[in-house]
């Protein structure tokens, strides 16, 4: 298995009153697409905003390519070379799909090629190029998001819920980005509720519940043991085809 | 027993109790000690404003709410009671009318602006609350005929607090027993009747639920209180004693105007009084609204020696004028809230923990 | 939401000049109220325009906002007094050159004034709007009572230089010529903010940060940075806008600022809070309603703004160009 880029030790967050992440230790290896599975509530969003330093971890480590980056700020986080997809998408409705791509793109103006191939994935966003993505529809908005955060090449992706109340075939329109954009160097960080789309992208898996990672390990084997899957994520599995 | 009537929530500092203790008598027996039309002037007004600033505090201290309407209210009262005495007979009966009509108005509006804005933001709804108020003020001057506009009303009062009435023949222990002395405790005790009715009302539960709104209302929803409900019967509670004030100061004053009740300036005046005081604690307002009032009428004699004391330094005697006296408040003001967030009381409670 | 510009305001402004020509009457009187309309809008404008970006953007209501337009004010009254010998000349050159210094001299105050207010006063408490409100209101009381102390608690004269004074007579119409000014100084302000949010990317910035400040750290923007530097623009824009109201009113008094204020959030809510659109739209809206009820009704032309306010939330709740915020 490839070595960790990005690691969690005995992380725990507060939210207010709420102990929300109890210890999370987590090792996401490099190159590949950890799915972080688990039930509503769970702490798999917030863990994800402390990665990225959206919540403040109240203690614990977190390091990136060996680097502890608890108590940095998030842009200075970001710019370690993380890209991030919230569940609400954070789409700039004002702006154009150009201008979003445009600011996702920190480096300078986004490459032709990379261009090209996000308008093979996503061939919508062309046509909307010069709208205010506001008037995307959801499925489009998702494409949006996640073409953000690929518009140049970064490091470590973390992708919340990116399938989220989207149509079937727009889902396998994603998951089929995703397979390609897994042959580049990229390490991806995904929460996911569907099962399917969890199995057909997932190299290693994390398993989250109330606050603690309970189980780690390859995607493969949790997908062949279904007495196993049924422990950790109950009925709300299958249900998620 | 004193603790009943305190509801339990006492100054918990020696000092504080101390300094309510003295206001309290200087303000009782303010008649008797302070002889002299303008030092009894000073007394009801502090009564006045410290049943105004506790209303306030109710908003801000204990709910959260900053409204820039209060004064608002505090004129609907007073105007009330003005045109109903000036246009009915000058009786008991047209106060109680005057009185009724001005609180139906006071509840009806602050119901109305509790509903529309309390569900936005904050800082959304002070804007609002200001617009409305400076509404109000205008048409409260360009509606001469009923309120006399720039200039106010002045009315009778009822017989028995008119200044030539004489309810005993010789003077009492130095001082008249008249009108004068009625009016006054008139004014001294409903101000202290509605003080301790607020102390009641925010030690009961429904103040600790504006409390827990207050610190995270989040949290209250979460629990099952619904913020919009209790904010907006916050917001009419503190508008009618506001409402009551503006009557018992109409009444001393005999006489309401714009300059009395609706100018910005006296809006300004409440929240240096409940922050300097210190919010959420009751007691502020009656620390605040002493301090305020009494320094607003004898600081300014200080500060003229002073200024007259550094004539010939450059901008200094400017800045000790005693028209600026504002400016140190505001400054003393703009202080408190950065580092004594709960004001004297707040810091004397802190002092006496230790 | 719609692509393209939502024309319904701007059509409704065209609406109501129509409709107050067709109930004035007399077109030449018409012309007048119109150009006053739009010069007291457009000076509203440049006073509001800072405000609502810093609100929309670092989520700030600066209630001492009228401070800097009362320096700006007061700053150009001591500058044209000590130019006055080419603010008294007959010659619009040294007029000019008395009044941009004017100009120059209140935006730069105000401008460094907002700083110095932005670092000490507002920084302290972001994110607490209970404590924004009482520290700005506290800020300007003692404001207001430190201009008292360095110019004195009299009305200030303001008077426009001579060249700016009188008017333009085309036919029957008499069009002021300072008004003239603050409509051209105005569209210049909107056409360069304009310019700066859409074809920069600092504009792109700020748009984006206003709808969504989280995303934009998330995607590696110190934008943080950038809300001193708006601020900054929006003290120095309201130093400009008082500049240009006090010559409008030819004189300055100390509540010059506070007076604003309620008209300044009238527009900036009606024009929806972080919209610069939408506060052009309000702003002129404003204008010319005060103008046009001014002389058909003066009786409730005070109260009217705050009608009109509650008229245009009834309709568009979130303001006349809302942002959409996430």
């Amino acid at each position: 298995m490839a070595d960790a880029l990005l690691t969690l030790a005995g992380v725990h967050t507060h939210i207010g009153h709420y102990h929300i992440l109890q210890g999370v230790d987590l090792a996401v290896p490099r190159g590949e697409l950890t799915m972080l599975l688990g039930r509503n509530g769970a702490g798999k969003t917030t863990t994800l905003r402390t990665i990225l330093g959206l919540w403040r971890a109240s203690a614990g480590a977190i390091r990136f390519e060996s680097e502890d980056i608890t108590q940095r700020e998030t842009p200075s986080i970001a710019n370690l070379g993380i890209a991030y997809v919230p569940e609400s998408m954070g789409i700039f409705a004002g702006l154009t799909v150009r201008e979003n791509l445009v600011l996702a793109a920190r480096s300078g103006p986004p490459e032709e090629k990379r261009l090209d191939w996000i308008f093979r994935f996503f061939p919508p966003l062309k046509k909307f190029w010069q709208l205010p993505a506001g008037l995307l529809s959801g499925g489009q908005k998702q494409m949006l998001a996640i073409s953000r955060a690929i518009v140049e090449p970064r490091k470590l992706l973390l992708i919340d819920e990116p399938t989220k109340g989207l149509a079937p075939a727009i889902i396998n329109n994603l998951i089929e980005a995703f397979a390609e954009l897994k042959q580049t160097d990229t390490t991806i960080l995904m929460v996911e509720q569907n099962f399917h789309a969890a199995k057909s992208l997932g190299d290693s898996v994390a398993v989250m519940d109330a606050g603690s990672i309970v189980h780690a390990g390859r995607m493969a084997e949790l997908a062949a043991d279904a007495a196993l899957q049924a422990r950790l994520l109950g009925l709300s599995l299958e249900a998620h085809q | 027993m004193i603790m009943n009537l305190l509801s339990g929530d006492g100054p918990r500092s020696r000092i504080l109790t101390a300094l309510l203790v003295a206001i309290f008598f200087a303000l009782a027996l303010a008649p008797f000690l302070f002889p002299g039309t303008r030092p009894l002037d000073v007394a009801a007004k502090v009564c006045v404003f410290v049943l105004l600033v506790a209303s306030y505090d109710l908003l801000l201290g204990y709910t959260g709410i900053v409204s820039f309407a209060h004064t608002m209210f505090f004129g609907i009262g007073g105007y009330g009671v003005a045109i109903a005495m000036s246009r009915l007979e000058a009786g008991w009966a047209s106060v109680a009318l005057g009185t009724a009509a001005a609180l139906v108005l006071s509840l009806v509006l602050s119901f109305l602006i509790g509903l529309f804005s309390l569900r936005v933001k904050a800082i959304f709804f002070a804007m609002i609350t200001l617009a409305v108020a400076s509404f109000f003020a205008i048409l409260a001057s360009q509606l001469s005929d009923l309120t006399g506009g720039e200039d106010g009303i002045t009315f009778k009062v009822p017989e028995l607090l008119r200044p030539a009435t004489r309810l005993l023949a010789e003077p009492f222990l130095g001082v008249a027993i008249g009108g004068r002395f009625v009016t006054y405790y008139l004014v001294f005790g409903a101000s202290l009747l509605l003080f301790l009715a607020l102390l009641r009302v925010v030690n009961s539960p429904f103040g600790r639920v504006l409390l827990a709104i207050r610190e995270n209302d989040f949290r209250a929803e979460a629990l099952g209180y619904r913020t919009v409900i209790y904010r907006t019967l916050a917001n009419c509670l503190g508008a009618l004693v506001a409402t009551l004030a503006g009557v018992l100061y109409a009444l001393w004053l005999r006489y309401t105007g714009p300059n009395t009740t609706l100018d910005f300036a006296i809006m300004i005046d409440i929240l240096l009084m409940v922050v300097i005081g210190g919010m959420g604690t009751m007691y502020g307002a009656a620390i605040g609204a002493t301090i305020f009032v009494v320094a607003q009428n004898y600081l300014q004699d200080a500060m003229k020696a002073l200024s007259g004391a550094m004539q010939g330094v450059p901008l200094l005697p400017d800045l000790f004028h005693p028209d600026r006296w504002l400016l140190w408040l505001g400054v003393l003001f703009v202080l408190s809230v950065y580092y004594f967030p709960f004001g004297i009381v707040g810091q004397l409670r802190a002092k006496a923990k230790k | 939401m719609k692509p393209g510009i939502d024309w319904i305001p701007p059509a409704l402004l065209l609406a109501i000049a129509l409709g107050a020509l067709a109930m004035i009457g007399n077109p030449s009187t018409w012309v007048t109220l119109t150009v006053a309309g739009l010069a007291m809008g457009l000076l509203i404008f440049i006073m509001s325009s800072g405000l609502t970006l810093v609100f929309g953007l670092m989520d700030v209501m600066n209630f001492a906002h009228g401070l800097f337009i009362a320096i700006g004010a007061y700053v150009a009254a001591s500058t044209l007094k000590l130019l006055s010998a080419a603010a008294g000349s007959q010659s619009f050159l040294a007029n000019l050159g008395a009044v941009l210094p004017a100009m120059l001299a209140a935006v730069l105050i105000a401008g460094l004034l907002g700083l110095a207010f932005e670092r000490v006063i507002i920084k302290p408490v972001y994110g607490q709007h209970l404590k924004q409100i009482l520290i700005t209101t506290g800020g300007m009381i003692v404001a207001e009572q430190l201009i008292h102390v360095f110019w004195g608690p009299d009305l200030l004269p303001l008077p426009r230089p001579a060249t700016l004074r009188g008017s333009f007579l085309i036919g029957d119409m008499a069009i002021e010529k300072f008004r003239l000014i603050a409509v051209i100084v105005g569209l210049a302000v909107f056409a360069a903010m304009l310019l700066l949010l859409n074809r920069t990317k600092i504009g792109l910035l700020i748009r984006a940060g206003v709808e969504n400040k989280e995303m934009v750290e998330a995607m590696g923007y110190r934008i943080r940075r950038l809300f001193v530097g708006v601020f900054v623009a929006g003290s120095a824009l309201a130093g400009l806008g008082g500049a240009l109201w006090g010559m409008y009113q030819e004189s300055v008094t100390v509540h010059i600022g506070a007076n604003m204020m309620v008209l300044i959030f009238i527009v900036i809510i009606i024009g929806g809070l972080g919209s610069i659109g939408g506060c052009f739209a309000g702003a002129v809206l404003v204008g010319l309603v005060a103008n046009y009820v001014g002389y058909l009704s003066p009786k409730i032309a005070l109260g009217s703004n705050i009608l009109l306010m509650v008229l245009v939330l009834l309709w568009r709740p979130q303001g006349l160009y809302p942002v959409s915020k996430q």
